[in-house]
Parts: structure tokens; C-alpha cells; sequence
């Protein structure tokens, strides 16, 4: 039962939160200043998600050694300017094919 | 511009699919954690957050405190209401459509709307991973939760590794062109390393945004300042 509790707050409150930022008034984007922040805040927090989704587990800092090469392949891909698609598949195989391999 | 709304709408189902596959990883792992199959599809269906939804099941599976979990667990989708205040006006939607448009406001259709030249191709964008992320998710889910046995570890695919990759495959053009650009990733990420061993899971994500303020510093320099409000203007 508390499971549960968790599990709807969980969900209402994550909701409440993207509902906020949707009808928050646009006012606050009229500064120059406050309009380059909200700018620049996916790049921020995203480049730290893939740092965090590649690095850590939990609390604890890890290097995954098919994880790494996974996204040093997608690094290599997005060089030779690879479509979209072929830049997660040749991710997620560089990585499966070396725990085959059971690096 | 109709080709930057093909390959928008292009963009976008690649991302909800191959994203939202990796919801069987999070039904996999739910159940594991002791979660119950409908436990499992409920939070995918109303939390729709990955990160908070794993933020919680890892609470659970560690036999945490529950309130403490869903609270870090809300924290972690606090980026979500950056992202609205940011395509608040790209999007356009007005009354009670904000109801459902907000459920929907999450990294990957942020990713992939501000990736686009244009706010047509953005909103183009938007929907198109919104809905088969929507879709796959909840799908792979309750794939992953009914199956969790059998499909083995997740990790197996590669899953884990699809994430990362997308969100740095539309980060790209942003990061190769822009000096700014680089500056706050690069600080964002040495924010959000070196203080994941010291914070709660879900707060130096949080505490990264402080990194775009960097960008606010860079705009001191006239030339450049002139380029980025040109080249933001073309974008939004």
C-alpha cells in the first residue's frame, strides 16, 4: 500500500512540476538575461545527464568500459556526421558487442 | 521548411522509439525492485519521467524511505519545469491544451524541439517524440515488467548506453557551433561529476543549470553577444 502512495505522489508531483513551468507567466522571459538562461539551461542539464547516465551508478562513480566505448563511438559517428538513428545503433551494438565479448 | 518538418518528425520518432524502448529496462527493473506489474505501468503512465521513475524504484528496491524517495524522486523531474518555462512560447498551446501538453514535457521532446532551425519544425518536433515516446514507454513497460525474467538484463542490448548517445546526437549541432555553448556543457558536466558523490541521486543533474549562467558572463563580449542573439533569434 505505501508502495502505491509513493508511486502516485511520485507521479502528481512530477506532473505539477512540468505543469509550473508550462503556465508560469511568460513575463519572466522578457529580461534579456533571464531569456539566454532558459536558453542555455537543455544544453546545461542534459550534457550533465549524459555525463551522469555515462559515469555514476547511484552515488558511486563507475567507468563501465562498454558504456564508455559506446558513447566514444557515438562521439566517432557524429564526426562522420552519421544520421540520427545510426548514432544510437551504433552505440547500443559497440557496447552490447563488447560484453559478448565480456569485456 | 517543409524538410525541416519531415526530418524534425524524423528526428522525433527516432528518439521516442529507441528511448522509449529502454522502457523495458524500467519494467524490468521495477519489478526486480519488488514493485507489482500495475505499480510498475501506473508510474510510467503518470510520473512519465525516467529519471524519477528509476529515482524511485531504486529507493524501493534498496528498501529506503519511501517518502524521502518520491520526494528526490519529484526533485529529479525539476528540470522538466526549465524546459516549459523554455518552449512555453515555441509551443504556443493556450488553456486547458497546457494540461495536456505539460505531461509530455520531458529531456527527450526538449532534445529533440530545441534541435530544430524553426518553431514550426520545433513544435513539428515536439509532438512527434511526445506521442511515440508516450506510446513506447508505457508499451515497453509493461513488456518489460510482464517479461522481466526472460528478457535478461537490459544492459545485454546495449540499452543503457541509447540515452547518453541521443541526448548528445542533439545536443551536437548546438555544441559544435556555438563557443558558449561548449563552455556551459563542459561546465555542466564537471558540476554535475563532481558532486554526484556527495549529493542525493537526481540533485547535481538539478545543480548543472547553475552552468548556464556562465552563458549570461560570455554575453559581456559585444561580437559575440551580437552572433548568439542572432543566432537564438533564428532558433526560437
Amino acid at each position: 500500500m505505501t508502495v502505491w502512495i509513493a508511486v502516485v505522489a511520485t507521479g502528481l508531483g512530477c506532473y505539477a512540476l512540468k505543469l509550473a513551468g508550462l503556465v508560469a507567466p511568460q513575463r519572466v522571459l522578457e529580461d534579456e538575461r533571464v531569456r539566454r538562461f532558459t536558453a542555455l539551461v537543455p544544453v546545461a542539464l542534459l550534457t550533465a545527464l549524459v555525463a551522469v547516465q555515462t559515469l555514476a551508478h547511484g552515488r558511486a562513480l563507475e567507468l563501465n568500459g562498454p558504456r564508455l566505448a559506446g558513447l566514444a563511438a557515438a562521439v566517432v559517428a557524429l564526426l562522420l556526421r552519421a544520421p540520427f538513428l545510426v548514432v544510437l545503433v551504433v552505440a547500443a551494438a559497440v557496447a552490447a558487442g563488447l560484453r559478448v565479448l565480456g569485456l | 521548411m517543409d524538410s525541416d518538418i519531415r526530418s524534425a518528425v524524423r528526428d522525433g520518432l527516432g528518439v521516442g522509439v529507441a528511448v522509449g524502448l529502454s522502457g523495458l529496462a524500467f519494467g524490468a527493473a521495477a519489478v526486480a525492485a519488488g514493485l507489482g506489474v500495475a505499480q510498475a505501468c501506473v508510474l510510467s503512465l503518470v510520473a512519465f519521467s525516467g529519471a524519477s521513475q528509476f529515482a524511485l524504484i531504486g529507493v524501493v528496491a534498496g528498501g529506503g524511505n519511501l517518502i524521502a524517495g518520491a520526494a528526490g524522486a519529484v526533485l529529479l523531474g525539476g528540470r522538466n519545469a526549465l524546459y516549459g518555462l523554455r518552449l512555453a512560447p515555441t509551443l504556443g498551446v493556450r488553456g486547458w491544451r497546457r494540461l495536456l501538453t505539460a505531461h509530455v514535457v520531458i529531456d527527450e521532446s526538449t532534445a529533440v524541439a530545441t534541435a530544430q532551425p524553426g518553431p514550426r519544425s520545433a513544435r513539428a518536433g515536439f509532438w512527434a517524440t511526445a506521442i511515440s515516446i508516450y506510446t513506447t514507454w508505457n508499451l515497453a513497460t509493461l513488456l518489460g515488467a510482464v517479461g522481466a525474467a526472460r528478457l535478461g538484463d537490459p544492459k545485454t542490448y546495449g540499452l543503457d548506453v541509447v540515452g547518453p548517445a541521443a541526448f548528445l546526437a542533439l545536443l551536437w549541432p548546438r555544441l559544435t557551433s556555438g563557443g558558449t555553448e561548449r563552455v556551459v556543457a563542459l561546465l555542466a558536466m564537471a558540476i554535475a561529476v563532481a558532486t554526484t558523490p556527495l549529493l542525493p541521486p537526481g540533485v547535481p543533474v538539478m545543480l548543472a543549470a547553475v552552468a548556464a549562467l556562465a552563458g549570461l558572463l560570455r554575453r559581456r563580449t559585444p561580437p559575440s553577444g551580437q552572433s548568439d542573439r542572432q543566432r537564438e533569434l533564428s532558433h526560437s
